[in-house]
């Protein structure tokens, strides 16, 4: 792909980003931090393309090693993220609870 | 497996991730929202293990390892150490893109200047975010000082670093694939990590939402750039969103604190002001109060704010407060809690540990929502928190924090401030508020003093 068209992508997904997150309420900071944090360990996706059969040894260790990292990052950040707005969901039943 | 179908997939991906981004604007659909991004994280890395020609061994054990780290660490860690775990994390996904970019130049060392540049970028900010992380992960944790380090020629030295990183980006730029340009990329790794580390250690405690929001940021710089030079949209694109949102959080905490990004990354503001403003500042007499004396001002209160900061996380004492809070309502008071955008090590710090200890989020004002109506506040209790409720924000134009927006309690009828002691907090300035006339001072560890004050309430 050319590197325009690359670029084009990105500028348009930074606008979207700014849109996005822009909405969010103070409330949600932090799970929304942990959250994009998540998606960044998006480079797992690159990580694991990148480790193709016949590859250098030192590739390979280095590959090895950022889908390692990039993984803890991923699953990490999504369950933690998880963790809270779980707590985040809970509240709320109670309060439409206590309402009543 | 064609790369259409591959790509095709990635669009879906890509639509999950901002849909999920989407949903996080309410506490409502929130949850959701991430278990939708988390899906759209999951088929982009089915589709991707299917393609053929992958080493998968190296893949089963990296992602198995990672797998077993990243879950163990999840289920875990306490709501308390959030902050730090969110650095680490953060800190990973850095180095992650980092090695990903240093793997595909040994791999194919013939890169275009195009690529030569993102795989640069790719390298620097992949490297910063993970030591400038593990720095961030050490002071929050507490295994260095939170005090920002300062060193001699510190600017010097970064600006140094700087120079040589930028001299050795266009010499490697311009010839990657010599074995000159491969030490070039080597030595432009290791000042990455140099400068991860330069960076972020003479930034204190306090500032440290900013810092993360802006390691936040850089992680996904970092997987964007990678995404340039493996040519993939998938990685650019989450990347660009996750970069975004970094730096919006990042304007948000700055605003918060009437500060510049810049004064914030290299002022080590804290430690210059604390030598200045050693004896002047404001003195008077303050009036402490024993539980008992807190307890009638509570109990004939109506409505009650509590402004809760960085110590209300280190004594672990959101239970407690939500235990008062409950206690205050069923006596007919009204209990809110103002939170500070920058109370606490992270952006929305405070709410997550009040969300952990069930109080709901409608009873969570902010601080625009609750100056207005502040006069007609009976008590404000302020716990652990000392620079976002003090007046000199607003009158004392010498003041260091001149400027920044507060929560403004002094203005309400009675303020109790919980406190350890009397020494100053992270600005190393004295507060007003503490000598104010309709000020008392409650001195003691803020769970154990909540705790007596519930047991108060209890015996009556």
């Amino acid at each position: 792909m050319e590197p325009i068209y690359l670029t084009f992508v990105f500028v348009l997904a930074i606008f979207l980003g700014f849109e996005l997150i822009s909405k969010v309420p103070s409330t949600l900071h932090t799970p929304l931090m942990s959250g994009a944090n998540a998606i960044s360990g998006i480079t797992l996706i690159g990580a694991i393309a990148s480790m193709k059969t016949g590859n250098y040894a030192f590739s390979a260790i280095l590959g090895t090693l950022a889908v390692t990292f990039a993984t803890i990052n991923v699953v990490g950040g999504y369950m933690v993220t998880n963790r809270m707005l779980e707590m985040f969901k809970k509240k709320e039943k109670k309060t439409e609870g206590g309402a009543q | 497996m064609s790369p259409l179908f591959i790509n095709f997939v990635y669009v879906i991906s890509a639509a999950l991730f901002i849909f999920g981004l989407k949903m996080l604007s309410s506490p409502a659909t929130a949850r959701r929202g991430n278990l939708l991004s988390a899906l759209g994280m999951f088929i982009a890395i089915v589709v991707t293990l299917v393609a053929a020609g992958l080493d998968y061994k190296w893949i089963i054990l990296g992602m198995a390892v990672g797998g077993g780290i990243g879950v163990y660490a999840a289920v875990k860690v306490e709501m308390t150490s959030m902050p730090e775990m969110v650095a680490l994390f953060n800190g990973f996904g850095g180095i992650s893109s980092m090695l990903l970019a240093w793997a595909e130049y040994h791999q194919h060392p013939k890169l275009s200047v195009f690529i030569a540049i993102v795989a640069f970028l790719s390298a620097v900010s992949g490297g910063m975010t993970f030591t400038g992380s593990m720095v961030a992960f050490g002071k929050l944790s507490g295994k260095i000082s939170q005090k920002s380090v300062l060193f001699k020629g510190q600017h010097l030295v970064n600006a140094g670093i700087l120079v040589t990183a930028v001299g050795a980006a266009a010499l490697f730029c311009m010839n990657p694939s010599s074995g000159m340009g491969y030490a070039l990329f080597v030595l432009i790794v290791l000042v990455a990590l140099g400068f991860g580390v330069t960076s972020t250690i003479p930034i204190g405690g306090a500032d440290m939402p900013v810092v993360i929001s802006l390691l936040n940021s850089y992680s996904g710089i970092a997987a964007c750039a990678a995404g340039f030079v493996i040519s993939n949209n998938i990685l650019i694109v989450a990347g660009a969103l996750v970069g975004a949102s970094g730096m919006i959080l990042t304007n948000i905490m700055c605003k918060a604190m009437n500060r510049s990004l810049a004064n914030v990354l290299f002022s080590g503001f804290g430690t210059a002001t604390a030598v200045q403003g050693g004896g002047d500042g404001p003195q008077g007499e303050t009036r402490p109060a024993s539980a008992e004396d807190v307890y009638y001002i509570l109990e004939a209160a109506d409505s009650v704010v509590f402004v809760p900061g960085y110590g209300l996380a280190v004594a672990q004492a959101q239970h407690v407060v939500r235990e008062l809070g409950d206690l205050l309502e069923a006596n007919d008071t009204e209990v809110s809690y103002a939170i500070h955008p920058v109370a606490g090590r992270m952006p929305g710090h405070m709410n997550v540990l009040l969300a952990e200890a069930n109080v709901p989020y409608d009873q969570l004002v902010e601080m625009d929502d609750i100056n207005p109506r502040m006069d007609s506040v009976d008590v404000c209790v302020v716990i652990g928190a000392n620079d976002v409720v003090n007046p000199a924000a607003l009158d004392d134009e010498s003041s260091p924090i001149y400027g920044m927006p507060i929560i403004e309690t002094h203005r309400a009828r009675t303020v109790i401030v919980l406190k350890r002691s009397m020494n100053p907090g992270f600005a190393g300035i004295q507060n007003a508020l503490f000598f104010a006339e309709n000020a008392r001072m409650y001195f003691g560890d803020a769970k154990a003093s909540i705790q007596a004050l519930v047991s108060e309430f209890k015996s009556d």
